[in-house]
Order: structure tokens, then C-alpha cells, then sequence
């Protein structure tokens, strides 16, 4: 028998058949590639010809947006593609080792497919699951909670090319790790509920009552979702539309994961809400490519409302209200969390931010008004629809009402989620989460801040520390430089390239990180760190370029001794390094002996 | 009577709907830009036209000009910061001017003149980046685009061909061209596309005429880049009359 990874499809018909499930549509041509690849395992240049004749495309935009997404591939990659996932949590929890391990025990070299075709193996930016990592995907399906036994276990299928099908369930187990619930996961309703209560009001009234809860945005930004909602409905325009960012790519955040696979009817009831009060008639759910498997899950929960009358022509019997929702599936770009870059790539070109203004808000999807609401924003505006906007306002703090989910991960007994109430202070999370000795936190992902152990009596609120959710805990063993130089490497992955400052700096600034970790820094290294920050900052296109600098300021600012201990020279020292530069001939010669290295001053002792 | 807003204490009269550099451009103002051509939409990627408006950064050929706006622009801060962009852009790609066809007509080369730059400054990145000749009429120097994306506005806009297109992302990114083999010879790209005019540096170069008009008589050679606000229409008319 032919395992399944086996039977190389044909192309064209691979094309054919993804061109046909998405009506044709050339706005569509980021689903298709996705769904080449997912078929084919790579996107064949076959593929392309049909997709470029079917959709009358030009090749090289075909190839633009391929070759933008990091899960597409021009090139063939093994019939088992491995991707562990690179946050530092997952670092931290060991999984340099067991990549190299894994490696090992296939004879594969990372970033390479070995020689029969069978597996490739390599990293990729945070996949969400760091409350049970070590994670990683193989073939888009995650792998949680890798241990040394699992990495042989998953050797031992991959060598056997055992369909993933039949690999052990319990390897799939993605856990919703709930460990505190406030309220919204901690009140139920029939769904429905909130949406019959809205139409009662009227549209007007909903969004007054959006307004008066004051909820702000959740995605990080904060901007009040209720003066978004008025803004999209004043907005003159031939049609309307509302995009649930479920793009979750920040590190260490993953409440966008548990909200859909255990409240996807919150959120959809959500983006209903918003449909109803701004008069959009279509909405997106924009997927990061990582939770492709919680894809059927949202379908049947879509197919289900559509029964119920909750989507679709007159919802609830309302004539006149018409709303469905499509799933939009990404492919590995964080930059498509922007709002106006996940626009763009819902129409099917490269994720590249948008000059802004205008906002979407009037200059959308198509060009039209478009309310971008993150799906835990989406979710709470259930609560607002069912109890009031001033019943909603009682909850949090003056600036920040209502209440977070905080997504938590690293050296702690237990991470997962936790609901708490706007102005909760990082020490009491930490006691929750049972975490002993630690000597900071990280908030809100990289581009977040870096909080030491003096401040833990700081508050989660836009009042002091905004957070889209990530909170990621380090101990006292932990070396916060290598916590900021791995961020900075992730910015540097994920830049989309659009500008010159983020494009060029977050490289150089990766390297200028490299340089100080491999014991080649100085203080001119560092007066140039920071000057690269300042330009970073105030040139960058959009929010990554910005905030790429985060973590190196803040850890600067804040943890000098971790820097100031790389800085093994008094003045200026090169970033060429002889002996690094000769790493690829042993490689090729098989040699590590004494011999083959050139002795520099500063041997580090192991 | 028009509005008006002010670059650096001088008043710029603009007309309702334009950017702060194309109302500086049509007034003969400078400010420092490699992205922008008056024959295109904006696009701000370079971001070397970065200015600041009441105080904010922001790039000029994007931001609309509002009536009464203070724009800074030659101030030491900006310049200083555009140096570093132009530094960049050396040392991402493979820029050796002394043997470049378009040295003294190069918008790149010029700018980084007037800024000032005296060196690279950055590590460079090396990229391997193959030249495309195959086309009959015109070289691909791929080592030293910038990305700026003109010759893809042209070909898509103008000529309607979309020969070129911007392919990877982040440090790879890179300039490809429309056809199955990655050839510029296989596209219908033709030297009299609009396309084949637009490039500020030396990437789309002519063959068969290298070196025509001598170093020492080119664009930038008689006077720098900040002297001539509308040397970007020059160096389309001098190449077209190079044709
Ligand atoms: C680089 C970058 C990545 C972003 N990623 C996300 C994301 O994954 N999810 C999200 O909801 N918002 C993300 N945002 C913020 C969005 O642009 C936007 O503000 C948000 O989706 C609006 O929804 P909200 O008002 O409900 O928060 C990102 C912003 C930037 C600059
Ligand atoms: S800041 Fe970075 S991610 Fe944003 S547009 Fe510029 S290159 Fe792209
Ligand atoms: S080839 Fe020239 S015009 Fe085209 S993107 Fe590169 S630098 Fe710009
Ligand atoms: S000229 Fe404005 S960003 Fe390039």
C-alpha cells in the first residue's frame, strides 16, 4: 500500500480543483496556492501555469505572493515537513535540542530536504502553542508537549511513512488550558441570545450601547471598538464589510486560539453584532496558517448558525439582514495581523501595510468601509449586546473596561489562560500561575515590554501596561539577552520588507545581536544598537518596524548587566570573524579538531 | 488662491489632493527622495523623504499637505536619519560605482553626495543576486536595486505589461520579472517601455551604449541633486535622449 504522503497529486488538477472551490476568483489566489501546497506538499510550476491561465494572472504576481508566505514553497520540500516552532518559550522548554535531535535521527540538516525526499526540517516564528510546548508542525498539524520520546516516536512514523492519519491522537492534543474564567468565559448564553437582544434595540442603539461600554480594541492597539463600529456605518460606500483578525501571530499569545475552539459561537455571534450595527454584508475570518486545524472545527460551527438562522438572508427573521462569514486562511506571515496588511493579503496579493490614512474604517476591502476587530474584541461585544454598555463599563478600570485574557507561558506551573478584569497587577497573575523566582516578564509579546521584578506591582491596562495578551515569565536562570536577541531575530523574519528602515534595520539589528552573542561586542556595538532603534522607530512604514526595537530598548533600559557582560572589548571590534568563517569547510571536511579552528583571544569556556 | 503650508520656513503653495513632496516637487523645493516620480502614484517604501510635520516623522511623498502645516525637513536630525537609509541601501545590495554605467546619473549615488556619506558605515550583507542579460536591447543589474518599486508602477500602470513584480519578503526581497524561465528575454518587455526608463539606479540599463556620455558629463556631475528639485524629469528626458 501507498501511504498517503506518497501519492504525489497532479498539479493541474490540484490547481484545477482549488481554482474551482473558490469560484475562480483571482481574489482568492492566496487560498488556492494554500491549497496547491497543502495537496502537493510544494507548489509545482505546473500549478502555476493553470492557476496563471484559469485566473488570467500575471506569473509574477503569482510568484510575488507565493514566495511572501512562509508555509508556500516554489521548491519541493519532504513528503514530511517539520517546522518547530522558534519562541523563546518553546526554547526555553528545550526544543533547540530535540530539533537537533530529530535531525539526527533522520539524517536530515535543517533547512535542507534530505537526499530521498523524505522529510525537510526547519524552524518557524511562534505557532501559539507555548502554554504546551515544545510545538511543532509537520505538514500544518501541530505537535504539542515534544518530549525526547515523542521526537523518536515521530522519527520512527516518518521513517515508516506512516500517514498522518494514523499517527498516535494524543501527538494532535491541542488543550485549551483554561485556568481562570471571568465574564466572558464565565457566562454562557444560547447562541443567539446577544444577537436577538441587538435586533430588539435597533442598530442605532446597539452602537450606543458600544460606546457606552467603552471596550477597546483587544488586538493591542485599543482603540474603542464602538466609535469603530459608528465610523464603518457613517462611511459612504457601495457595500460593507467585517474581518474577524484571528491572525494571532504575536509570540507568546495564543487566546485567539482557545476563544475560536472553545467559543467560536462568541465570536461569530460577535462579528454578526458588528454586522448588524454597521451594515456590513460580508464578513472574513482571517486564520493564521498555524491553526489550519481548527478550520473544520469553525466550518461546522458556521454551518450550524447558517441552520439556525443566525447567518444568512434575513437572520432571525429580520428582513433586510443579510450576513455570512468566509474563513480566510493565512500562510505564515506575521505582518498579516496589521489590519491593512491582512487586507490586503484577504484580496489575494502579498501582506505589505497600506499607506494610512485613509483607515479601513472608510477605505477597506475593496476599497470599502471595513470594520478589522480582533475576535476577542468581536467576543466581548456579545456581553455589551446581552447585559449593556453600562453594566460592561462596571468591569476593569476607568480606561480599560471589562476584562482580558492573558495568554500565559514560560517558567510558571501552570500556563494557559486566565481571565481577569482590567487593572490586575502582574504580581497576582504570577501568583496564579504558580511562578517562583522570576526575574521578569515579558508583556504583550516582543513588541510589548519587558517588565522586571521591581514593577510587578504594575497593572494590565492601557492605563499602564497595554497587552494584547502574551505574558511570557522568565526566571532567574534566564538571560534576557538572549530573550531580546530572539525577538529581534523574529522581527528580522518577519519584516515584510516594504520599507527600507524595517527591511534593512531589523537584519542589521538581528546581526549587531549575533555579533555581541558570539563575544565580538563593544560599546560601539551598542551606541550603534540603539541608534538603530531611535531610526527604526521613527522611519518605520508600520507598527513592526516601530516596535521591533522594544525589546532591545527595554532590556537595555532595564537588565544592562546581560548586555555589558557581552562586551568582552574595550573598543571597536570587527563583526568578520576568521574563525567563523572558516565553520563551513570543517562542516564539508568533517572536521572539528584544535587544528581546524584559528585560536582568537577570547575563548569562551563551554 | 491656493493654500499653502511651510518646508523649512518657506511657503509651498499645493493644490487640494497633493502630497507634501509632489506640492514641494512642483514648487522646485528639495527634499531628498528615491521612490517617488511625479508621473506616479506614492508609494513610500524608501522612506529617504521622511520630513517631519508639526513635529511627527512621516514620509512626504504620502503625507497630503494641509494648509498651514510646519514641515522640517533639511534640519541635521532628518539628515542624519536619511543618511543612515541611503547607508542601508549600499549595503544591501552590491553597489560599485566606479564601474557602474550609470554612475553620475544615479539618484542613489547623488543623494548619498549630498547627505554627505562618506561611507558605508553598516556590515555589508553580500547578497548573491545574477544579472539578467538575455534581452537583446537592455541589462538587468539585479546587485543594485533598492526596491523601489518604479519600474513596477511603470510596467503596470503605464505599459500595462507587468513585466516586473516584487517577489520574497524582509531582507529577500527581490525584483523578478514575468515570465515561466525567470528570463527578461522570455516577457514582452521592449526598450521603449516606460519601464525600461524609470530606474533611479543602475539596474535597467541599455545595452550598446555604456559609457556614451562620459563620466564627468553626466546628471549629477554639475551640480548635486538638491540643486535641481526636478532632476528626476531630467534624468527620464537625458536617457530618452540617449534612446
Ligand atoms: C505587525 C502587527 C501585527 C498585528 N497583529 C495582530 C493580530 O495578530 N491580531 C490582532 O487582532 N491585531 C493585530 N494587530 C493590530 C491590528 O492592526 C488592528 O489594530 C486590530 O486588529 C484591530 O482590532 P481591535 O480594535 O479589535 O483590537 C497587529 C498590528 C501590527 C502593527
Ligand atoms: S515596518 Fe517592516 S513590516 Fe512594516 S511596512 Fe516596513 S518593512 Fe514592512
Ligand atoms: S530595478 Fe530599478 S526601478 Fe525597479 S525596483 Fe529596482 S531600483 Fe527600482
Ligand atoms: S520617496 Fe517617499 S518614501 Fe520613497
Amino acid at each position: 500500500m501507498c501511504p498517503a504522503e506518497r501519492l504525489a497529486p497532479d498539479p493541474a488538477q490540484a490547481a484545477a480543483t482549488a481554482m474551482a472551490r473558490h469560484r475562480h476568483d483571482p481574489l482568492e489566489l492566496l487560498q488556492v496556492l494554500r491549497e496547491v501546497q497543502e495537496d502537493c506538499g510544494w507548489i509545482p510550476p505546473e500549478a502555476i501555469d493553470c492557476i496563471q491561465a484559469r485566473l488570467t494572472l500575471p506569473r509574477s504576481k503569482i510568484l510575488g505572493v507565493a514566495t511572501f508566505y512562509s508555509f508556500l514553497h516554489l521548491k519541493p520540500c519532504g513528503r514530511y515537513r517539520i517546522l518547530f516552532s522558534d519562541n523563546i518559550t518553546d526554547r526555553m522548554l528545550g526544543s533547540p535540542a530535540l530539533l537537533e535531535r530529530l535531525c539526527r535521527n533522520l539524517w536530515a540538516e535543517r533547512g535542507k530536504v534530505t537526499e530521498d525526499g523524505l522529510v525537510s526540517v526547519d524552524t518557524t516564528s511562534c505557532t501559539g502553542l507555548c502554554d504546551q510546548g515544545p510545538a511543532l508542525l509537520v505538514n500544518g498539524r501541530p505537535i504539542t508537549r515534544l518530549t525526547e520520546r515523542r521526537v523518536d516516536e515521530l522519527c520512527d512514523l516518518v521513517r515508516n511513512e506512516v500517514p498522518l492519519d494514523a499517527w498516535p491522537a494524543d501527538f494532535f492534543r491541542v488543550e485549551d488550558d483554561i485556568h481562570r474564567r471571568d465574564a466572558l468565559l464565565g457566562t454562557s448564553w444560547a447562541p443567539g441570545a446577544a444577537l436577538a437582544a441587538a435586533l430588539a434595540r435597533g442598530p442605532e442603539a446597539l452602537v450606543e450601547e458600544m460606546k457606552a461600554s467603552r471596550l477597546r480594541g483587544r488586538g493591542g492597539a485599543g482603540f474603542p471598538a464602538g466609535l469603530k463600529w459608528q465610523a464603518c456605518r457613517d462611511a459612504p460606500g457601495k457595500a460593507r464589510y467585517l474581518v474577524c483578525n484571528a491572525d494571532e501571530g504575536e509570540p507568546g499569545n495564543f487566546k485567539d486560539r482557545v476563544l475560536l475552539s472553545t467559543a467560536a459561537d462568541a465570536v461569530i455571534e460577535g462579528m454578526t453584532l458588528a454586522a448588524f450595527a454597521t451594515g456590513a454584508w460580508r464578513g472574513f475570518i482571517y486564520l493564521r496558517g498555524e491553526y489550519r486545524f481548527l478550520l473544520g472545527h469553525l466550518e461546522s460551527v458556521l454551518a450550524r448558525r447558517r441552520g439556525a438562522g443566525l447567518l444568512g438572508e434575513s437572520i432571525l427573521g429580520r428582513e433586510g439582514f443579510d450576513f455570512d462569514v468566509r474563513i480566510h486562511v493565512g500562510a505564515g506571515a506575521y505582518v498579516c495581523g496589521e489590519e491593512s496588511a491582512l487586507i490586503e493579503s484577504l484580496e489575494g496579493k502579498r501582506g505589505t501595510p497600506r499607506n494610512r490614512p485613509p483607515y479601513p474604517v472608510t477605505h477597506g476591502y475593496l476599497g470599502e468601509p471595513t470594520v478589522v476587530n480582533n475576535a476577542e474584541t468581536l467576543a466581548a461585544s456579545c456581553l455589551v449586546a446581552l447585559k449593556g454598555g453600562a453594566w460592561y463599563a462596571g468591569l476593569g478600570t476607568a480606561e480599560s473596561t471589562g476584562t482580558k485574557l492573558v495568554c500565559v507561558s514560560g517558567d510558571c506551573e501552570k500556563p494557559g489562560i486566565y481571565e481577569y478584569p482590567f487593572g490586575v497587577e502582574i504580581r497576582q497573575v504570577l501568583a496564579d500561575c504558580g511562578a517562583r523566582l522570576t526575574q521578569a516578564v515579558q508583556v504583550s509579546g516582543p513588541s510589548g515590554a519587558c517588565v522586571p521584578a521591581a514593577e510587578f506591582g504594575r497593572r494590565l491596562a492601557f492605563e499602564d501596561l497595554p497587552t494584547a495578551g502574551a505574558l511570557m515569565v522568565f526566571n532567574e536562570r534566564r538571560d534576557l539577552f538572549e530573550v531580546a536577541r530572539n525577538f529581534v531575530h523574529f522581527f528580522a523574519h518577519e519584516s515584510c520588507g516594504f520599507c527600507t528602515p524595517c527591511r534593512v534595520g531589523t537584519s542589521l539589528l538581528a546581526n549587531m545581536m549575533d555579533k555581541l552573542a558570539n563575544g565580538h561586542g563593544s560599546p560601539y556595538d551598542f551606541a550603534e544598537i540603539e541608534r538603530m532603534n531611535l531610526l527604526l522607530q521613527s522611519m518605520s512604514h508600520c507598527g513592526l518596524g516601530h516596535s521591533a526595537c522594544n525589546p532591545v530598548l527595554g532590556t537595555i533600559a532595564k537588565f544592562r548587566p546581560a548586555y555589558q557582560r557581552r562586551l568582552a572589548h574595550e573598543e571597536f571590534e570587527p563583526a568578520f570573524d576568521l574563525d567563523r568563517a572558516l565553520a563551513a569547510a570543517r562542516q564539508m571536511t568533517g572536521r572539528d579538531d584544535p587544528a581546524a579552528h584559528v585560536p582568537t583571544e577570547n575563548e569562551e569556556p563551554a | 488662491m491656493s493654500d499653502t503650508f511651510t518646508l523649512d520656513g518657506r511657503p509651498i503653495a499645493f493644490a487640494p489632493g497633493q502630497t507634501i513632496l509632489q506640492a514641494a516637487v512642483a514648487a522646485g523645493a528639495y527634499i531628498p527622495h528615491l521612490c517617488f516620480h511625479p508621473d506616479f502614484k506614492p508609494h513610500g517604501s524608501c522612506k529617504v523623504c521622511t520630513v517631519k510635520v508639526g513635529g511627527r516623522h512621516s514620509a512626504s511623498c504620502t503625507t497630503q499637505a494641509v494648509a498651514g502645516a510646519v514641515v522640517e525637513s533639511d534640519t541635521p536630525e532628518i539628515n542624519a536619519e536619511r543618511r543612515a537609509l541611503v547607508q542601508m541601501l549600499f549595503v544591501e545590495g552590491n553597489h560599485f560605482c566606479p564601474s557602474c554605467e550609470k554612475s553620475g546619473d544615479c539618484k542613489l549615488q547623488a543623494t548619498a553626495y549630498d547627505l554627505g556619506v562618506m561611507s558605508p558605515h553598516f556590515d555589508h550583507f553580500f547578497p548573491d543576486r545574477p544579472l539578467d542579460a538575455s534581452h537583446p536591447a537592455v541589462l538587468l543589474d539585479f546587485n543594485r536595486c533598492i526596491l523601489c518599486s518604479l519600474c513596477v508602477r511603470a510596467s503596470r500602470d503605464v505599459d500595462r505589461k507587468n513585466v516586473f513584480a516584487l517577489s520574497g519578503r524582509g531582507i529577500r526581497t527581490r525584483l523578478i520579472v514575468n515570465s515561466r524561465t525567470g528570463r527578461l528575454a522570455d516577457t514582452d518587455f521592449a526598450a521603449t517601455d516606460k519601464a525600461a526608463h524609470v530606474c533611479p539606479v543602475g539596474v535597467i540599463l541599455p545595452k550598446g551604449r555604456g559609457f556614451d556620455t562620459p563620466i564627468g558629463r553626466r546628471v549629477f556631475d554639475a551640480r548635486p541633486i538638491s540643486a535641481r528639485a526636478d532632476a528626476t524629469a531630467e534624468i527620464a528626458s537625458s536617457d530618452a535622449a540617449r534612446e
